[in-house]
């Protein structure tokens, strides 16, 4: 019972497959990841969040779904592009097969399709806005519905997957401790600091380094203005991963340039964005974004290559303005707090991948540190805000 | 940083003669380490037993020795050359050893040269098994326990403690040889006995079982800087037992999770960190319980290896290029990746398609040896296959693997799902064919332990075996970056891809990656996987053709599905489609490439087979017509054409039926030679002697479906065996009009040997002038009778009595090629296909006669110790797997350097130990008497003891096997014996003389069984009484014979 499928994209591009998940139809921006594994914690990501996800791994499903590879409570990616899928549940971890779980959640995903042909497709015209249609929906009928979902320029997306009010970590939207996986236990008592985090979308895997490294994370609506995030006087704001465009996000970043200064803050990858945005700093949109498991990017503070998984279409402009940075050098920026250090830098397109603010306590990274999916070289930067949070208190 | 500028001469070891385990990727990668260092403005020493091979072209590196591969004559290229920096890592294990062994014996210190790569603490921790074991778990990992056991006691307690089951393995003995699994106590007695029994030194290693553990290895890169990436993973459809050499591979990995996969990611960043490799690249094998999530630490290879050749073709990763470049300072970061060209070496290859490696066996040519399977390797080649999906690359490696013969499947169902369970050549096939007739997924999961993943997709393969081919066949790239960058590298692979509609109602196109250009360009068929009769030298010439057509201005295409070669390396040609080698695989890329001509004469048979197909197409062939090809190979075309010459060919008669050909065999005359029609390497070729003897062998070739195809018995062709002839091979080039013999080559063992298994001498050391010019006549004649526009290799047997006759004709390239290259200095396989381009002889200036004031010897290189069983006899089945060259002044040096080079290093003294058949008697006793003048003790069995005594020769005389205690078997066991030289009596298997044979190559002795043989060697041991001998490079050679008037 196969049915035939397509995408459409806005250029009017399309390529045919088959139909393999819920009978829907899905539209929004359309990016595509090269990671060879965790297409579950893609697809539950909530930095995809208005996004169709094209898998260029061509075989997705092989170990089927299980609980500890949940990076949030549910699918925030719209759809999953695929070349063959597959719904076995053999695999001794697996709890179900990932097309019944797509089925399941509702999501709907193509299979059988040039994927390759797509993503060079978007390589060379740069991201952009499509859809996921059974052959019921004709194309102009698509055509419609691309047209009236909104671009991502501008868009705040982070809103719809913030949490309506503040949660201690120990039972969040998510329920971080019940998927385990790090064991992110909330023993109170001992030693352990308390982090304020703005909640754009956070990743599970992101709660659990921190929880395991001692910490006591309270996840705050990211309407949340700054007294009440000081309100019970945390060690320091962390600023979550997340979906969409930080220009879009003014009032996160408003609340931010507040706390600069009076609390060390952190952000990871659209954390990163509203911090750099809220000292000051620009934002711009890449081609077609990063989205893999396989990009170097170097510590300029040791030297040291690291393989990172990233996942953001926005990056932060470097000092003067420019896109990519020659050199590796820790180049430095003005901002209204300061001077700001490049302390990463991505040896792909060598674009800003991190940065520490010098005169006022915080410091940033665009990609993912925590992994899930992806490489674990890394973690180690968890280590270096917690030490630099204890040993600022 | 950059490149290191201390250092400026660097020694490079290769890794000397095809054997099992040690192939052909060695030359790839060595040759890919040269011409970088080269680049890089390094003055390369290089040193390589094996003349097959490119890294030993004179224009590879600044000086090239082909010379033994042990310590003496590599200290003596040391102290000529004084290089400042000695690279190891990239020659396989014979370099790791022979760097070990010149640093342990204080060589490397005393001329100060530096080991780079990885120094001598890192090799010793790498290749220790205890020092590995202690280093990692240190390194907090988890290895199999394991325990040395000499007697049963030692083993209970062992047993007791690591827990059943375990694996035993006796120490020393042939291809694993009475090794086993021990599951139950009870067997305990038995397997342990056998174990011990079958060591020469009963010792035996016990190791704690993981048997149908999925197994994983990760190719991995360290720089100075000890930044770490993992190039590629790869996981075994056989899980744990069966070697990675021998398993069906994919990379990547397939069934673990991220978050177990990351696992073992950072625990093999561990291992290559903990062993200490500084720079380069490194191979870990796990072993992995999905179930329960533990890991196990197989072992590590500190060095490049046949997986990480594998790995770089999977991904488009050079990772011998990228090795010796960190060995020489640089970092990953400084590094390009030559396929992106934007992007460092310093990430993580993201592939978008899947890639199966198939191994590729040849038991059919061991009778009696074990067939299965085990933890010793067996497979003489591989291929590997890319598809877009996993079904694509799993069909497409079923039929790169280009079976002689289908297999063939018990009707009985226990018998077959037993063929399934039990890992061996065809196992794969079985439980296809289990799955056919229905046998579901956990049943053969339950009797494999295959993980479910593939087995669910191989049974939609056996379902319907087209349906990974719907759709549209795209050619689509490999580069490194699942198409995140725009790529620069033309390496293609067939992808089958539904059509795709540009724009609003556009027409349905599929997407073509290739970027033809508008240059002609020449299609070159490789050789495929590699295997007994069709190695690394059909490579080397198709490697040389890309090369040639090059020069011509033409865009070299390369066709190949062989992942050990340099012609497979995205380098070599100006495209290169990694694609199976049928017609229809070729077919498809002649579509895309329309060739102004196809070459099919370098890449041995496989070629061949597609020549008429690919005519009847309308593909022009390039050089010598198909037509031609037809009538050397026919014989009943061929034969005609020789009398038409006045040539003599041995009498011959062909049958069809068993009792057709019993009542030919009188009329050819006895002994005959008997073989089945479609022969390559000599296939289930025998000599007979007598009616009786024709009738066991039609019995066990001929009609029994053994070697027929799918049961069909072939056409059965008798010819007459010349018995006591030398046996001459000829290589020479042909435009049409002119003939040029590039190489006469004299066999050292009589013809009734394999022309590829015997040594061979060029310029012939035994053969008139009058004989030489009577041959080239003829090698002539038949080269301008056929038609050759190309490469023509000629054999002839020369008879005491009856004088030259034409054995075969084979109207392509040879085995011998790159050996008559090496030997004369100029390049044949290039020279031919210049001339299938166009040009013609007379103006190439060649001379008339290469005048080398040189001998050059090649010996062939035998698998024996793989193929526990099998008799280790030769004949006029080809069995070697590879070959080196000896180089120097005089014949018998060049043979003694020969020996050396290929294993069986000749002693100076001790004890020699003959025992021959009765015909060879007299001969035996002339080489005695060498042997006893020489200083050698004399041992003899009864017969050939009183033949000696007879001349005077003191001998002394031992029990054979069937005599009783106290036996020489025993004292071969002992080390007593330093030479044996036994000459057959018959056929009979298990007989004393196999016993005497099997026992000389366990204790690695050199086994002589001609007489041919024997007499060189003695010659050859005289010669090295006069000291080691020197050694000389090529380039000198060359710069000699072009003086020589
Ligand atoms: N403890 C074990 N249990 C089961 N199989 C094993 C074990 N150790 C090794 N093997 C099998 O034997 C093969 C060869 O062992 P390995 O240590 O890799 O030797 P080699 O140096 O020849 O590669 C492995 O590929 C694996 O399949
Ligand atoms: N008539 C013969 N007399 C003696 N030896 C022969 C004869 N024919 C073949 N041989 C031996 O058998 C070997 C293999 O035969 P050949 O025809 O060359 O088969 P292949 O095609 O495998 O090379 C030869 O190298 C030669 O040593
Ligand atoms: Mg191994
Ligand atoms: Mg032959």
């Amino acid at each position: 019972m196969t049915r035939d499928a397509y995408v459409l994209l806005e250029d009017g591009a399309r390529f045919d497959g088959l139909a393999c998940a819920a009978d829907e139809h899905a539209v929004g921006e359309i990016v595509f990841t090269t990671s060879m594994s965790g297409y579950q914690e893609a697809m539950t990501d909530p930095s995809y969040a208005g996004q169709l996800i094209t898998f260029t791994y061509p075989q997705i499903g092989n170990y089927g779904v299980s609980d500890g590879a949940m990076e949030s409570g549910r699918i925030h990616a719209r759809a999953a592009i695929m070349r063959a899928a597959v719904d076995y549940a053999d695999a001794p971890s697996a709890t179900q097969g990932w097309l019944s779980w797509l089925t399941d959640h509702g999501v709907p995903a193509i299979t059988d399709l040039d994927t390759r042909a797509l993503v060079r497709h978007i390589r060379d015209q740069g991201a952009m806005r499509g859809g996921v249609f059974p052959e019921s929906v004709s194309e102009a009928e698509a055509g419609a519905l691309i047209d009236a979902e909104p671009a991502m320029i501008g868009r705040d997306l982070a809103g719809e997957v913030s949490p309506p009010a503040p949660v201690g970590v120990g039972g969040t939207q998510s329920g971080a401790v019940a998927t385990g996986g790090g064991g992110a236990s909330v023993g109170t008592g001992g030693d352990r600091i308390r982090i304020a985090m703005i909640d754009t979308g956070v990743k599970l895997s992101i709660l659990r380094q921190l929880s395991e490294r001692g910490a006591d994370v309270t996840l705050y609506p990211c309407t949340y203005g700054p007294d009440q995030l000081l309100a019970d006087n945390p060690d320091a704001i962390f600023l979550a991963n997340g979906p969409g465009d930080p220009a879009a996000l003014e009032y996160i970043v408003e609340t931010v340039r507040e706390l600069v200064g009076k609390k060390p803050v952190y952000g990871i990858c659209l954390g990163h964005q509203l911090l750099c945005r809220a000292v000051g700093l620009e934002t711009y949109k890449l081609p077609f974004g990063h989205h893999g498991a396989n990009h170097p990017v170097k510590d300029l503070a040791t030297g040291k290559t690291e393989i990172t998984s990233q996942n953001h279409g926005f990056a932060v402009l470097g000092p003067s303005g420019a896109k990519t940075i020659e050199g590796d050098e820790p180049v430095r920026w003005e901002t209204d707090f300061g001077a700001a250090e490049l302390s990463h830098i991505n040896l792909y397109d060598r674009t800003v991948e991190g940065l520490t603010l010098l005169d006022v306590h915080g410091g940033t990274v665009q990609y993912h540190p925590e992994a899930g999916p992806g490489p674990h070289d890394s973690l180690y930067l968890f280590d270096r805000f917690i030490e630099e949070i204890r040993s600022g208190r | 940083m950059p490149r290191r500028s201390d250092i400026s001469r660097i020694l490079l070891i290769g890794s000397g003669p095809i054997v099992i385990g040690q192939a052909a990727e060695f030359d790839y990668s060595g040759t890919q380490a040269a011409r970088v260092l080269m680049q890089e403005g390094y003055e390369v020493v290089l040193v390589n037993s094996n003349p097959a091979t490119i890294m030993t072209d004179p224009d590879v590196a600044t000086t090239t020795y082909v010379e033994p591969l042990l310590p003496g004559p590599v200290e003596r290229i040391i102290d000529r050359e004084r290089p400042d920096a000695l690279l190891a890592t990239l020659g396989g294990q014979t370099a790791l050893n022979l760097a070990k062994s010149l640093h342990e014996s204080g060589v490397l210190a005393q001329y100060g040269v530096e080991l780079i790569g990885a120094n001598y603490e890192a090799i010793e921790r790498g290749e220790d098994r205890d020092l590995f074991r202690e280093t990692m778990l240190a390194a907090g990992l988890r290895v199999p326990r394991s325990a040395i056991a000499h007697t049963l006691e030692e083993a209970r307690t062992a047993v007791a403690e690591i827990g059943l089951p375990v694996i035993i393995r006796p120490a020393f003995t042939l291809g694993g040889a009475g090794g086993g699994v021990l599951r139950e106590i009870r067997e305990l007695e038995t397997v342990i006995g056998r174990g011990l029994d079958a060591s020469p030194i009963s010792q035996i290693l016990i190791d704690e079982s993981v048997l149908g553990w999925g197994e994983f290895e990760l190719e991995v890169m360290r720089d100075r800087t000890d930044n770490v990436v993992i190039v590629c993973s790869i996981e075994n459809l056989d899980p744990m037992g069966v070697h990675t050499g021998d398993s069906v591979c994919v990379a990547p990995q397939q069934t673990l999770s991220d978050h177990l996969y990351q696992q073992l990611r950072d625990q093999a960043i561990q291992v290559i960190r903990a062993i200490g490799v500084e720079t380069g690249g490194s191979n870990v094998q796990f072993a992995v319980n999905p179930a329960t999530e533990e890991i196990i630490v197989i072992e590590m290879n500190p060095r490049v290896s046949r997986s990480s050749a594998l790995a770089s073709k999977a991904t488009g990763f050079p990772i011998a290029k990228i090795a010796a470049r960190l060995a020489v300072g640089y970092t990953l970061q400084e590094i390009t990746n030559d396929i992106t060209r934007a992007t460092p070496a310093s990430f993580e290859p993201a592939i978008d398609y899947c890639v199966v490696k198939w191994p590729r066996f040849a038991f059919e040519k061991f009778p009696g040896a074990e067939q299965g399977l085990t933890t010793h390797m067996k497979s003489v080649g591989e291929a590997m296959a890319i598809g877009r999906t996993f079904k694509q690359a799993f069909a497409k490696a079923l039929r790169s693997r280009e079976l002689d013969s289908d297999p063939q499947f018990p009707a009985d169902a226990t018998e077959l799902l037993r063929c399934a369970a039990q890992p061996g050549p065809e196992r794969f096939d079985h439980v296809l064919e289990a799955l056919r007739r229905g046998h579901g997924v956990e049943e053969l999961h339950g009797l494999t332990s295959i993980d479910p993943w593939f087995l669910r997709e191989m049974a939609s393969i056996a379902a319907d075996p087209e349906s990974p081919f719907s759709g549209e066949r795209t050619f689509k790239s490999v580069d490194t970056c699942a198409a995140e960058f725009a790529a620069s590298t033309p390496y293609y692979y067939s992808a089958w891809e539904r059509p795709r509609a540009v724009g609003r109602n556009g027409q349905p196109v599929a997407v073509h990656e290739v970027e033809r250009g508008s240059r002609a360009s020449v299609v070159i068929l490789g050789s495929g996987p590699n295997r007994i009769g069709q190695g690394i030298e059909f490579d080397y010439c198709c490697v040389h053709a890309a090369q040639t057509v090059r020069e011509s201005g033409r865009d070299a295409v390369m066709i190949n599905c062989n992942p050990e070669t340099v012609s497979t390396d995205y380098d070599t040609s100006d495209r290169l489609y990694f694609e199976p080698l049928t017609l229809e695989d070729v077919l498809g890329v002649c579509e895309v490439e329309r060739p102004e001509g196809v070459v099919v004469q370098f890449g041995g048979q496989t070629p061949l087979k597609l020549a008429a197909g690919l005519r009847d197409a309308g593909i022009p062939i390039l050089g010598t017509t198909t037509d031609a090809i037809d009538l050397a190979e026919d014989r009943a075309r061929f034969g005609p054409l020789l009398d038409r010459l006045g040539y003599k060919a041995p009498p011959y008669a062909s049958a069809s039926t068993p009792d057709e050909a019993i009542a030919r065999a009188p009329t050819v005359g006895f002994p005959l030679l008997v073989r089945p029609s479609y022969v390559l390497g000599g296939r289930a070729m025998e000599i007979v002697y007598d009616v009786d003897g024709l009738r066991n062998y039609l019995e066990r070739v001929g009609v029994i479906g053994a070697a027929g195809v799918n049961g069909k018995s072939p056409t059965i062709y008798l010819d007459r065996f010349l018995e006591d002839s030398v046996e001459v091979d000829v290589d020479a080039l042909c435009d049409g009009d002119d003939v040029w013999i590039s190489g006469i080559m004299q066999h050292v063992e009589e013809a009734g040997i394999h022309s590829g298994d015997s040594a061979c001498v060029l310029p012939p050391h035994s053969l008139g002038e009058e004989m030489l010019d009577e041959i080239r006549a003829q090698a002539a004649g038949i080269a301008k009778a056929l038609g050759v526009v190309g490469l023509l290799n000629v054999q002839f047997a020369v008879h005491a009595g009856e004088g030259l006759h034409v054995i075969e004709a084979n109207p392509r390239a040879s085995r011998t090629v790159p050996f008559v290259s090496k030997a004369i200095g100029l390049p044949v396989a290039k020279l031919a296909c210049r001339i299938m381009l166009g040009e013609k002889l007379a103006d190439m200036g060649l001379p008339s006669e290469v005048a080398t004031g040189h001998v050059c010897v090649k010996e062939a290189v035998l698998p024996f110790d793989r193929f526990a069983g099998t008799d280790v006899l030769l004949g006029p089945e080809m069995r070697s797997t590879g070959e080196v060259m000896g180089i120097a002044r005089d014949f018998p040096t060049a043979f003694a350097k020969a020996q050396a080079a290929a294993g069986a290093r000749l002693p100076s003294s001790g004890t020699a130990f003959l025992t021959v058949a009765d015909r060879d008697k007299s001969a035996a006793t002339g080489i005695a008497i060498q042997l006893h003048d020489l200083g050698f003790k004399l041992l003899a069995t009864r017969g050939t003891a009183k033949a000696l005594a007879r001349m005077g020769i003191p001998a002394q005389t031992i029990n054979k096997l069937s005599e009783g205690s106290p036996h020489v078997v025993e004292a071969i066991g002992r080390g007593e014996v330093d030479l044996v030289i036994n000459t057959p009596v018959g056929t009979g298997a298990r007989s004393d003389g196999y016993e005497i044979r099997a026992a000389a190559v366990a204790h690695r002795i050199p086994c002589i069984t001609t007489m041919s043989g024997g007499i060189a060697a003695a010659r050859a041991i005289a010669a090295a009484a006069h000291g080691e001998p020197d050694v000389v490079s090529l380039q000198e050679l060359y710069a000699e014979s072009a003086q020589a008037p």
